[in-house]
């Protein structure tokens, strides 16, 4: 139906998740979490190209999208745990920006 | 969050302070009969290509805050499952009434 996209990010790349609410504006079926919104993270590893699930949420026709592992650490997303603790998620790619200067230093 | 704009959806439970601490349930029980007769209900649909999971879960995580927590597990797949039909006019409310 659709080629399979080329990764946008290869493993190691600083990326910042987008800081976007769909669900407050309509219905809708997203699979990132609200923790990760505007967050940097480090992308670990390329799992493949999937059918969006935002589209085939609607029975919409659904191109494939990047996922990605992302390491995020984990004690500025809930407020706990020590340092070296880190949570990975699979994101994908249309919910990834390349991590500014700021976020990368 | 106090901002409205940043409240997680109904579902979206990961890291939210209210479950902190709270015991993770190990449900490793098999469906009851209710459970694999509504799990029966959406393969044959998936089957008949009439519905997808990821439809399944859209239709689930639209079930308003109050009545999500009140339902069972498999309750909120026949809440989605029913809605859904509606949405694709498969039934109509009429049908579901008799």
């Amino acid at each position: 139906m659709t080629d399979t996209p080329v990764p946008r990010f290869a493993p190691g790349t600083r990326v910042t998740v987008r800081d976007d609410w769909p669900e407050r504006r309509g219905p809708c079926h997203i699979r990132t979490p609200h923790y990760l919104r505007g967050r940097p993270g480090t992308v670990q590893r390329v799992l493949g190209a999937f059918a969006n699930p935002e589209d085939l949420a609607f029975g919409r026709p659904a191109p494939k999208r990047v996922l990605y592992h992302v390491l995020f650490e984990q004690p500025p997303l809930f407020g706990e745990g020590r340092s070296g603790d880190d949570v990975l998620v699979e994101v994908f790619e249309h919910w990834l920006d390349p991590a500014s200067e700021r976020q990368a230093a | 969050m106090p901002d409205p704009d940043r409240t997680p959806a109904t579902h979206d439970i990961g890291g939210l302070s209210r479950y902190r601490c709270v015991p993770v349930e190990h449900d490793e029980a098999p469906p009851d009969e209710f459970g694999k007769r509504v799990d029966a209900l959406r393969q044959i649909l998936a089957a008949k290509r009439m519905m997808t999971v990821d439809e399944l879960r859209r239709g689930i995580e639209a079930i308003p805050p109050d009545e999500y927590f009140e339902l069972t597990y498999y309750e909120r797949w026949l809440r989605s499952i029913t809605a859904l039909m509606l949405e694709k006019g498969v039934v109509s409310a009429e049908e579901l009434k008799r």
